[in-house]
């Protein structure tokens, strides 16, 4: 090791390699497959969270996931978004990306966005500064100090702000919002950030029936472009998205417990038995 | 360019106004013939330039805890040591006209029976090298103490506790006189900067300018910070700190570079506090005034820039007036002030000017 690291600083015709900063290998999905988390397990104080879990989620693809309350479906977004570590398996961004080297902020650049359960924008800024701060550009402290919107950058932020219909509301604080504009707001958000993935956890609780129809339509149109995972209580609003052939993940007890078209799941015996019991 | 930065901030623009006009009219006023109606007294204007450098000293704070959501309980810390870094190369000045006549040594040294200066001590007799020195000892350990907190995700009340430490701490060792900082009599008997007489007239102006001008710039740094994309990030990082990392954002480098800022603010307001009351020792560094500076901060209106200032001259002339008119009172009123003002008026005493679509 002293004998390598003595080479290294011998070699002046480069930069030492304890000097460059780490390079993040670029997104490489050749084989299809954006998402790929293997045997992971996770558990906090005895309770089993995550149980070998195994799900890839395809370029591109709309992708529900369904489970009861506890089945794990917010830990694994956590373990996603590198806010949690599991105590086993793996998870890989494309072929060449490994999230459970990165945390949040370099996740977050890799290209993952997510939505929380509860609508969290930032409540103090307005609408307009919400999705300025959302929007991809340099994150280093000093590129931020000395951050400008250009006119492409503004007609992004319009653009955005028709979509999710708060033009009006554009100079109002984020936190003068019903709770359902709050929910479009970070939606908007994640829209600004342009992910490749994004993670959205109960994107309608408090939506009223037309604003589930709408965020529906939203995510539906998203999928090709940006791969979705869309956790979801609310079956209406499944059946919706997941179509008739979309596949639809059931979670319970930390583990894929079936797999397949909303139909195929909903006739599937175990799957009953958990949500109706016997 | 300047005007930039404060064109929406009437509260700004009102208190810059007042801080050059104060920078002509005290000294002219001071130069009036003293039975005149209007004419200010020497100590006077000290004491005001006092107001000014604890007025920089409570922008510090605002500017975290206001924008940042950390509550520091311990900025005191920077203030003192920008203030005891001023203290060395006033001690320095001192030369030959100290009590033992020593013509390095400091009396306190002298009187421990040192043979030289300790390493520490070296350099302070430069004024630049002590320029230097007065932002970048509260910097480093500004920087040291936030790397180690806001890596390891310290927050809220437990980060406000370490810092709360952090100042004891300092208090503790200052204390000691093998600390080689004059232990608890600290360092005082100053007699001039850059050749000045801290005594005469002239000398108590300059120090009231130079502190009525780091109070404006330190109040357009702040702005420039507040105005940028970086000051909006501050806000999203004290209200939705996970939302904040989730997009990407570094919170603990927000908050590390802003954290270091403001301590360097406080240490050179620490610095400009020290030749105007002509002493710095270790009770600078107690927790209690850390304590009184948030106060100061609430009192005047949390993240406004301008209200932690207006907190800050409110507060420190009502001690002024206090502590010679009715002593014993003092900190109760100090209490019944916070206590009123978190009660009635959340947004501070500026909260009472502004405009409501303004919040």
């Amino acid at each position: 090791m002293s004998q390598s690291l003595l080479e290294e600083v011998k070699n002046r015709d480069q930069v030492f390699s304890f000097l460059r900063p780490a390079e993040q290998p670029a997104l490489n999905v050749d084989k299809q497959i954006l998402l790929y988390l293997e045997g992971l397990s996770v558990s906090f104080d005895g309770f089993q969270a995550i149980n070998d879990l195994n799900l890839y989620v395809r370029d591109g693809e709309l992708r529900c996931i369904i489970g009861p309350n506890g089945a794990g479906k917010t830990t694994m977004m956590d373990i996603i978004t590198g806010k949690t570590r599991p105590d086993s398996g793996s998870a890989w961004f494309g072929q060449t990306i490994n999230l459970l080297d990165l945390d949040e902020p370099a996740i977050a650049q890799a290209g993952i966005g997510r939505k929380f359960q509860k609508p969290t924008v930032f409540e103090f800024l307005s609408v307009w500064e919400n999705l300025e701060l959302s929007m991809p550009s340099p994150r280093a402290v000093f590129s931020v100090l000395r951050a400008k919107l250009d006119g492409e950058q503004r007609d992004r932020i319009e653009e955005v702000l028709t979509l999710i219909a708060l033009q009006e509301q554009r100079e109002s604080r984020a936190g003068s919002l019903s709770h359902g504009q709050k929910q479009w707001l970070e939606i908007g958000m994640l829209l600004m950030q342009q992910p490749r993935l994004l993670l959205v956890d109960e994107p309608v609780a408090g939506m009223t029936h037309q604003e589930m129809d709408r965020t529906a339509e939203l995510l539906i149109s998203l999928a090709g472009r940006h791969s979705v995972v869309v956790v979801e209580h609310d079956m209406d609003f499944v059946r919706q998205l997941a179509g008739r052939d979309r596949t639809v993940t059931v979670l319970h007890q930390g583990s894929v417990l079936a797999e397949g078209s909303m139909e195929q799941v909903q006739n599937d015996r175990r799957v009953i038995e958990v949500y109706l019991g016997e | 360019m300047l005007w930039k930065l404060i064109r929406e901030d009437r509260g700004g623009q009102i208190l810059l106004a007042m801080l050059l006009l104060a920078i002509i009219a005290v000294p002219l006023l001071n130069g009036l013939p003293s039975d005149h109606p209007l004419h200010i007294p020497t100590y006077t204007v000290a004491l005001l330039g006092k107001y000014l450098t604890l007025a920089l000293l409570a922008l510090s704070v605002d500017l975290v805890w206001g924008y940042l959501g950390i509550l520091t309980l311990g900025h005191g810390a920077f203030f003192a040591l920008g203030g005891y870094v001023m203290g060395m190369y006033l001690m320095r000045q001192i030369g030959e006209r100290g009590v033992y006549g020593h013509p390095e040594l400091p009396d306190f040294m002298v009187f421990l029976s040192y043979d030289s200066l300790p390493w520490y001590w070296l350099g302070f007799d430069s004024f630049w090298f002590t320029v230097i020195m007065v932002m970048l000892v509260p910097g480093v350990l500004a920087f040291v103490f936030g790397a180690l907190a806001f890596r390891s995700r310290v927050s809220g009340v437990y980060l406000s506790i370490i810092t709360q430490a952090l100042t004891f701490a300092l208090m503790l060792a200052f204390f000691r006189n093998e600390m080689g900082f004059g232990g608890n009599n600290g360092l005082t008997d100053f007699k001039d900067i850059l050749g000045f007489s801290l005594q005469s007239r002239e000398t108590r102006l300059g120090l009231f300018i130079a502190s009525a001008v780091a109070l404006m710039l330190g109040y357009l740094l702040s702005r420039y910070i507040i105005q940028s994309r970086l000051g909006r990030v501050c806000v999203a990082v004290r209200d939705a700190e996970s939302r904040a990392r989730f997009l990407g954002y570094r919170v603990e480098n927000v908050k590390l570079w802003v954290f270091t800022l403001s301590a360097m603010m406080a240490g050179v307001a620490g610095a400009l506090y020290v030749p105007q009351v002509g002493i710095i020792n270790p009770n600078e560094f107690s927790p209690l005034n850390s304590i009184e500076v948030v106060v100061w901060v609430a009192v005047g209106g949390r993240a406004t820039l301008y209200g932690a200032v207006v907190g800050a001259l409110l507060i420190n002339y009502a001690k002024t007036w206090f502590t010679t008119e009715l002593p014993e009172v003092w900190l109760f009123a100090l209490g019944a002030i916070f206590i009123l003002v978190t009660l009635l008026l959340p947004r501070g005493v500026t909260g009472l000017l502004r405009r409501k679509e303004a919040v």
